[in-house]
């Protein structure tokens, strides 16, 4: 008994039982109890070889052999520049990322194992940078990206209706992805034939958190350019104008606008408009 | 009532962001003082005496961190934190988009101090159009001998690299964005060491973000004491300050710290909507704790000020809500952001933001019962202190608050619920789960 513990820490002491009659565990089950079931034979199916490939399947792919991956000579060659400009390799990561979605609209499988050739990792490898960032497409999304922020701020003045009425806008119209994607000729080939052919809507509209543009709120970016404060019939105008071809929204561009409390004629345009998109009444949740 | 422009000051100068322009008006004139008439102690302590604290959101001062890069001959690194993504803040996009001379010299002048000869502004990959505008002027720079081997002939190297992220808000936790920039994807990492000893690539890193690196420029071209001559002692110079929700001027404002948050709320953001009311405000951020009308806005706008009354400067970014807001459905949008950007690295962050937003979604459908309202109080005290990096304690700070301030609402919610809110799918019974 060590002397070193007053003797009230010593439970076991006085009741020596709490910790002999603790139930223990249910016995385990026989092995012949559980598995041994006999089942009549028309009960039992016998399972088929793998006929096609099953998920996961066998090890992960090995860094490719450069010798054995055709890249696309511009792709490749930007990928060595971004790889050029840091003290390692592995930080080309990212722009090779972003130079295969711009290539094939999407981190494609083909793109993405030409990348790992190049900078000398695995395409799972590159595949685990894709899906941790929200701006990499990991399957085709159309053709023009319209990201519509519905945080905070632009949630405050009216965002999810802008973002409804975008998808609503959307929505009619679908199509295949064009032959022509932009710079998309290389590896065109390769792709299996069920990426292709399915359908895809030619405007990716979704909703995405804050884009820090809170003070043209509610805005979106529409193929990577800032545009706000929109209003509901502004949304149906830029689809519009982007399935048109035409210069979307130009009064609406966020690189026009002056600092706040810059001089700016006729007033402050975002107060009016603000009035369009929530009046006073509006009710938002409780009220 | 009115604004100090000195990061602002030919803001919407057409044509700013061509170096012709800028150095028309004075720019690139620190850079030749601070390269050719200072020695890189003299620029560091400047920098120090000048009691610049970082614009980022924890307000550490900018001096003392680059004094911590130890000496020698190793490769040292300088990061640009471009990657602003919490919600509520826009100053840097509007001071890289339009001022980024302002950067790169600040930037060049903070190398030479800390005897960093690779820089990186890490710039996030929505901003596609700023880092359009920066590359135009990195290369500008490069031209005009800012930049390279041999700095104005000075002998020092500088480099510097514009690095997108790809859309991760937990890239601009400085250790996750060295994570990203070497690649990988954006964790945080264990702290210490602390990046100044052993950051990028394994070598001494110093991490300074926009509006903090834009200072730099005026300090050396007039001086520690005359930057101390704007703001509080404790908080020198200006602060350009995004404000934004339902006031009917949003956007950035530069003021000196100290001047009443009324000022700023009220005043040049011109207050709330006509008929309106502000019920509340966040002062520093969506990872601040929030204030009440009443209480906060005759608080001066500083970072010890905000501090002592239980909330917090962070990157001065003001998000107003009039009384037309439910402070419930304000709760879940905040805790939704922090738990769709948590990287999951570690648990209580993790989860505690999943559980957050469920128990939220669930008094919002007013299925809640008052028990979870003690819970969701408890996870906030829970994620606390408890991660690796701060981002669940952004989340846990302004929920905890709101639970805090506006009690009367959760217990209203938790009685009626909320009607109009769309909410995920109501959480499976723990019996069910066991029976499925």
């Amino acid at each position: 008994m060590s002397p070193l513990l007053p003797k009230r820490r010593r439970p076991w002491l006085d009741d020596p039982g709490h910790i002999h009659d603790v139930p223990g565990p249910p016995p385990m089950p026989v092995e012949q109890e559980r598995v041994g079931v006999e089942l009549p034979p028309e009960e039992i199916e016998v399972l088929e070889a793998a006929t096609e490939e099953r998920e996961p399947h066998g090890d992960p792919a090995p860094v490719p052999e450069p010798a054995e991956v055709e890249v696309p000579r511009a792709l490749a060659q930007e990928i060595r520049r971004a790889m050029q400009r840091y003290p390692e390799k592995r930080s080309a990561a990212i722009p090779a990322l972003w130079a295969i979605q711009r290539r094939y609209g999407y981190c494609s499988p083909e793109g993405i194992t030409q990348a790992a050739a190049v900078i000398g990792v695995t395409p799972g490898y590159l595949q685990s940078i894709a899906s941790f960032y929200d701006l990499f497409h990991l399957a085709p999304e159309g053709e023009h990206e319209v990201l519509v922020c519905t945080n905070i701020s632009c949630w405050l003045r009216g965002a999810d209706d802008v973002f409804a009425a975008f998808k609503e806008a959307a929505a009619p119209m679908r199509s295949t992805p064009s032959e022509g994607a932009p710079g998309g000729v290389g590896g065109e080939a390769e792709q299996p034939a069920d990426v292709v052919a399915e359908e895809v809507p030619d405007l990716f509209v979704r909703h995405f958190e804050c884009l820090g543009a809170c003070d043209i709120a509610p805005m979106a970016s529409i193929d990577e350019r800032y545009f706000g404060p929109l209003t509901k019939d502004d949304a149906a105008t830029a689809v519009e104008q982007l399935r048109s071809g035409a210069d979307v929204l130009p009064d609406k561009r966020l690189e026009d606008r002056g600092a706040a409390g810059g001089k700016r004629a006729g007033g402050d345009p975002r107060i009016s408009r603000h009035s369009l998109n929530k009046p006073p009444a509006k009710a938002k949740g409780s009220k | 009532m009115s604004e100090t422009r000195l990061l602002f000051r030919n803001i919407d100068e057409p044509g700013l962001a061509a170096l012709a322009t800028y150095r028309r008006l004075g720019g690139y004139t620190a850079i030749a003082k601070a390269f050719k008439e200072m020695a890189p102690d003299e620029v560091l302590e400047q920098l120090e005496s000048s009691g610049l604290r970082g614009r980022g959101g924890a307000g550490f001062s900018m001096g003392k961190k680059a004094s911590f890069l130890p000496r020698g001959d190793m490769d040292k690194y300088l990061c640009c934190n471009a990657d602003e993504s919490e919600p509520g803040a826009f100053k840097d996009r509007e001071l890289v988009q339009k001022n980024p001379h302002q950067l790169i010299e600040g930037l060049i002048i903070a190398a030479r101090a800390a005897g960093a000869n690779r820089c990186f502004i890490y710039i996030r990959g929505e901003y596609d159009l700023q880092g359009d505008i920066l590359d135009a002027a990195v290369a500008e720079a490069y031209e005009a001998g800012y930049l390279g081997a041999d700095v104005l002939g000075s002998g020092e190297q500088v480099e510097l690299v514009v690095h997108r992220g790809a859309g991760a808000y937990i890239c601009g936790e400085e250790t996750a964005l060295l994570d990203s920039l070497e690649g990988k994807r954006g964790n945080p990492r264990l702290k210490p060491p602390f990046p100044a000893v052993q950051g990028l690539y394994g070598g001494p890193t110093l991490i300074n973000n926009v509006e903090t690196l834009s200072n730099v420029p005026h300090i050396v071209a007039s001086g520690a004491d005359w930057f101390k001559g704007f703001g509080t002692e404790q908080s020198p110079g200006t602060k350009v300050v995004s404000v934004s929700g339902d006031v009917r001027r949003p956007g950035n404002y530069e003021v000196e710290l100290g001047i009443p948050t009324r000022d700023l709320i009220e005043g040049l953001a011109g207050g709330a909507l006509e008929g309106h009311q502000i019920k509340g405000f966040f002062p520093g951020g969506s990872s601040s704790p929030v204030l009440t009308g009443e209480e906060g806005l005759d608080i001066p706008y500083s970072f010890e000020a905000m501090a002592e009354a239980g909330s917090m400067l962070g990157s001065g970014s003001i998000i107003v809500f009039d009384e037309t807001t439910n402070v419930v459905e304000l709760a879940l949008r905040t805790a939704r952001f922090y738990h769709h950007e948590s990287c999951g690295k570690c648990t209580p962050c993790r989860e505690g933001t999943n559980w957050t937003v469920k128990m939220l979604e669930r008094m919002i459908r007013g299925e809640a019962t008052p028990i979870d309202l003690e819970t969701v109080a408890s996870v906030q005290t829970n994620i606390i202190g408890n991660c690796l990096c701060v981002l669940g304690d952004s989340m846990a700070m302004p929920v905890g608050s709101m639970v805090q301030k506006f009690r009367p609402e959760f217990d209203e919610a938790i009685e009626r619920g909320v009607p109009g809110v769309e909410t995920g799918g109501p959480v499976r019974p723990i019996e069910a789960s066991i029976a499925a």
